[in-house]
């Protein structure tokens, strides 16, 4: 840009082109005109055809931009937060909740509730853990807070059903034993940051 | 007693008693000092030492250095600081603060003075050790990897409960590096090495503690390391309620916080997790802190039964009840008897209004002079027909914090020897004297301790024939005087050195018997004992029990103490039988036979309205009502409702017996219509303690004066000492009334308690025969008792001990091996 062009302060008439468009019409034969002019002129084929082609494509071609949802699915952010996992242990399988209830605590649409006991291996055993989807604003506190990551946001975003309890236990939301080795880890909220190890002083251990 | 004095604390004056621990001063004017291990009440522990401070100069420990006159206090400097850093991060070695589970949850000290103190790295490291958690007792937890050994549960254990239950014991942990002492700040270490050599563990050398499983313990506490077995893991203390209110099992009426919130997921109904208290302030008992689910659930109002209870109270003639009821509702009690004619009975309260218009007319005033809050501040006390670890729990604690904190001395007067109380001091003597004997207990008192002057000469003369002496021998130690010769082996001469060499000698004295001792089952040396009692005492205190309610000469009694509070310059207070006894005794005027057509509230009667959940109209339990407790301490307390209720209570029966108010609270200020009581709303009754712990909750009766009249107890008489085989009406420890019977973790039965000798010899089953009616009860040994007395629970109003007992404590009855 050359300095002179700073100093044409007149930006009402910088660079716009003006269009040819004519007055409406204002009498009845006027108007009738322009009805016909625009029909036959075929300015609609313009567009049309766009869609024509693409309809061409994914009917011959097998190219379609949209896809056959619920059939298929687009794959999602790993930070979306959507209902949430409770994770295992990769190690023992066993589930990573330690019952803190912190989650429970931060909640601020409190929806979360869970019962505690002390279990026979003196630890703090989840008896019962609910979360109500209902009131859930899916905000990732708890994820957040979640000393352990035992509670993440998973992908599960489609929260449609008759009963909204039929997600919300602990059971539910547990990875299956069986697909233990494709549980992942979250990189949402709450996770650790890459340079966790940078950003803290190291507690000295006798062993 | 003592002096004010003025100590400068960081440069600004303010005034405190002579003879004060610094921390307490500073405490007492809102400044600030850490301190972990002490509790205000309780001996300076010394095992954190994070209280250290500066005065005049010196470091000293703010929790055992006591303030002078004109001292000047830093509390904290450069050098200090650094410190009490050192030593809290000690206290986070092996001990992370990121704990994610923990029953403390955030409440916990251990993470409140590691960011007060502002630990942001750890310079220590020690290997850990494997600490595993037990259970104490059916109610004790105790998890040894989170305790930081503070040691405050021994020193409340010892020096407020007297159960001395608990102890330091080994850690097995590794030893400290010797490096360690010169590179690390010396307090920090000191602490550290005793950290790294204990833990807590039973006083009595096995895994379970013998104690009255009070719980105060658990209170104490300042981190989760112990927790009580029913509430381990349960709930984070965050998601409670705290309800302020006052405990309703024993006359006491401890300041307690009830703490709820909904069961469970499945169960919405509020629930009380756990009993909390002012730790600091006042200790509570086993009752108090775990007797709380004594709820009674309904769903909704049953009108049929209301309308029956109506008619039931339009009808009846007599109203039976006890004392576990609230001042209001023992005032809607007595306006039914202003109004309608009703006779009131309550066996429990009868007897102590009864004694308290005895004691009234010698003494001029309507209560006993003083409480057990003035009491716990003497150094001499006495306990005359209490059975202090059963009877009262505060009125123990009290005899007891008397014998450690005050250097003090006790005598406990009571025909069933009690191993604990004689365990409270060195200085404890007591006698177990045949039953019936109080009054000779009484005259003893006057005897020992009478401003002469102040006595009748009939009385001083009375007093006198018990007088006599005897001669006896005795083994003296004589200092005596001998001369050496020495050589000195440097110069070779000799010197004459003279030394003193202890002697025994016989001698022959007279001394000073007195007759009552003898009778009173008092040792020979009795004499000699209480001189030694009797040194550096000051501050004198009688604790009145029960026994003197229900003896067949309750006026003479009565009027030997008020002849005590008196000419003995000793402050009385009496222990009122159950929860509100006092209050009943001061607002209703009670009959004392059941007659006619009866309603019984919580009692039995023909028509029962019960708060238990088995009477024909259900009511609220205390733990559901709003109301006012007259207390021990002659205090008038709120609590409030912790659980919801969805019944009829009283004041519905009231209002359709056209006398009612909108509400049970608008009672309270009507409460002033009886003397001592003041007309404050409920709403206005504060319910908390100062920092010095001032009690800051309701308001203290008025001891409100009464025309005098003269007073000249009767000699005693041994007619009515009783023998053979004997009864006494006396609850287990954490047992108070059918309401902690309900509770689910107070475990104690109605069962019939003997000394460990007896109980082996009455067997498991025994029936007792008391005359009208026979009893059967399964035998519990209660190794602290001694002797051949057996106890008699009367904590269950169905069995209606009170009436078997009829105006006695003690009975003779027979007792049959089942």
């Amino acid at each position: 840009m050359s300095l002179e062009e700073f100093k044409n302060r007149n930006t009402g008439q910088q660079s716009y082109k003006m269009l040819d468009i004519k007055h409406t019409p204002q009498s009845g034969i006027g108007k009738f005109g322009q009805v016909v002019e625009r029909t036959v002129k075929g300015e609609l084929f313009v567009g049309l055809w766009v869609t024509l082609r693409e309809m061409g494509n994914a009917l011959f071609k097998d190219n379609m931009h949209t896809i056959k949802y619920p059939l298929e699915k687009l794959p999602i952010s790993p930070r979306y937060r959507a209902i949430h996992d409770m994770l295992r242990l990769l190690e023992s399988g066993h589930y990573r909740c330690i019952g803190c209830g912190l989650c429970e605590k931060i909640c601020i649409s409190d929806c979360i509730k869970m019962d505690t006991k002390y279990d026979e291996n003196q630890r703090k055993e989840v008896t019962e853990y609910t979360i109500n989807f209902g009131r859930c604003i899916f905000c990732g506190y708890c994820a957040e807070v979640c000393p352990e990551l035992a509670i993440v946001h998973g992908g599960r975003y489609e929260t449609a059903s008759e009963q909204r309890a039929s997600f919300s236990l602990f059971e539910d939301m547990l990875t299956p034993i069986d697909a233990l080795k494709q549980q992942k880890e979250y990189d949402g909220f709450g996770a650790v940051s890459p340079n966790a190890d940078d950003t803290i002083k190291q507690t000295p251990l006798a062993y | 007693m003592s002096n004010e004095i003025t100590i400068k604390i960081d440069g600004v004056e303010y005034k405190t008693q002579e003879g004060e621990y610094i921390l307490n001063a500073a405490r007492a004017n809102n400044i600030f000092v850490p301190a972990i291990c002490y509790l205000t009440r309780c001996s300076p522990t010394l095992a954190c030492r994070i209280c250290l401070v500066e005065a005049d100069g010196k470091r000293v420990y703010a929790c055992n250095a006591k303030a002078k006159d004109g001292m000047e206090v830093t509390t904290s400097t450069e050098e200090i600081l650094e410190e009490r850093r050192a030593i809290m991060e000690v206290y986070d070695v092996n001990h992370p603060l990121q704990c994610g589970v923990c029953d403390q949850s955030g409440e916990c000290e251990l993470q409140n003075y590691t960011l007060e103190l502002a630990v942001d790295s750890q310079s220590y490291m020690i290997p850990d050790t494997k600490r595993e958690s037990v259970d104490w007792s059916s109610i004790l937890h105790y998890d040894a990897g989170l305790c930081i050994v503070c040691e405050r549960c021994v020193t409340v254990c010892k020096d407020m409960m007297g159960d001395a239950a608990i102890k330091t014991g080994p850690r097995g942990g590794e030893k400290l590096g010797k490096e360690l002492k010169d590179s690390m700040p010396k307090d920090a270490y000191a602490m550290w090495n005793k950290l790294q050599k204990s833990v807590i563990i039973p006083s009595n050398g096995t895994a379970e503690t013998n104690c009255s499983d009070c719980g105060e313990c658990i209170a104490v506490c300042p981190v989760g390391a112990l927790v009580s077995r029913d509430f381990v893991y349960t709930t984070n203390a965050w998601d409670l309620k705290r309800i302020p209110a006052t405990c309703a099992h024993c006359s006491s009426g401890c300041q307690i916080y009830y703490e709820t919130k909904p069961a469970s997921i499945e169960d919405n109904t509020e629930k009380i997790f756990r009993v909390t208290n002012e730790w600091n302030y006042v200790s509570l008992c086993g009752a108090g802190r775990f007797g709380y689910d004594f709820e009674n659930r309904v769903n909704g109002k049953d009108e049929i039964a209301f309308n029956n209870a109506v008619d039931a109270l339009t009808k009846a003639d007599t109203i039976r009840f006890n004392s576990l009821i609230s001042n209001e509702e023992a005032l809607m009690l007595q306006t039914l008897k202003e109004k309608y004619g009703k006779k009131l009975v309550n066996s429990d309260a009868y007897a102590f209004q009864k004694f308290l218009k005895y004691y009234g007319k010698p003494s001029g005033h309507l209560l006993y002079g003083s409480d057990f809050k003035e009491i716990m501040t003497t150094d001499f006390v006495i306990s005359v027909g209490a059975s202090l670890r059963n009877d009262n729990p505060n009125a123990r604690y009290a005899f007891n914090n008397i014998q450690k904190m005050n250097k003090g001395a006790g005598l406990y007067f009571h025909p069933i020897a009690d191993s604990l109380i004689a365990d409270m001091g060195k200085n404890v003597v007591s006698f177990t004297h045949k039953v019936g004997l109080e009054e000779a207990a009484l005259y003893l008192i006057l005897d020992l301790f009478a401003d002469k002057e102040k006595l009748e000469e009939s009385t001083k003369s009375y007093l006198d024939s018990f007088h006599f002496t005897e001669t006896i021998t005795i083994k003296e130690k004589v200092m005596e005087t001998v001369t050496e010769t020495v050589v000195d082996e440097a110069t070779g001469e000799s010197k004459e050195v003279s030394k003193k060499v202890p002697k025994m000698v016989e001698k022959e004295v007279e001394v000073e018997r007195n007759s009552l001792v003898t009778l009173l089952g008092g040792n020979d040396k009795f004499a000699e004992t209480f001189e030694k009692m009797m040194k550096k005492k000051e501050s004198f205190s009688l604790i009145v029990g029960e026994d003197l309610y229900y003896h067949p000469k309750a006026e003479n009694l009565a009027h030997l103490v008020a002849l005590i509070e008196k000419s003995c310059n000793m402050k009385v207070a009496m222990i009122p039988p159950k929860t509100n006894s006092l209050g009943v005794a001061l607002l209703c005027e009670l009959d004392e036979k059941v007659e006619g057509y009866t309603v019984g509230y919580n009692e039995n009667g023909d028509f029962r309205l019960s708060a238990l959940g088995d009477g024909d109209l259900d009511m609220p339990a205390m733990n559901q009502q709003e109301g006012t407790l007259t207390n021990m301490h002659k205090r008038v307390t709120p609590t409030n409702a912790a659980l919801e209720y969805e019944g009829y209570e009283l004041n519905d029966l009231m209002n359709a017996l056209e006398c009612g108010e909108l509400l049970t609270i608008d009672w309270t200020p009507r409460l002033a219509s009886k003397r001592g009581f003041q007309a404050l709303a409920f709403d206005d009754l504060p319910n908390g303690y100062t920092n010095e712990g001032q009690e800051n909750r309701g308001y203290l009766l008025k001891n409100l004066g009464r025309r005098s009249g003269k007073n000249e107890p009767k000699p005693f008489s041994e007619k009515f000492v009783i023998e053979g085989e004997i009864a006494y009406r006396c609850n287990p420890q954490r047992q108070f009334n059918d309401f902690s019977d309900k509770a689910h973790q107070i475990f104690e039965t109605f069962s019939l308690s003997a000394s460990t000798a007896k109980a082996k010899a009455l067997g498991e089953k025994v029936e007792v025969d008391f005359g009208k009616s026979t009893l059967l009860f399964d035998v519990v040994a209660d190794e602290r008792m001694e002797g051949d007395i057996v106890s008699i629970p009367d904590f269950k109003s169905a069995n209606d001990i009170y009436t078997l007992f009829g105006s006695d404590r003690y009975k003779t009855v027979t007792i049959r091996k089942v």
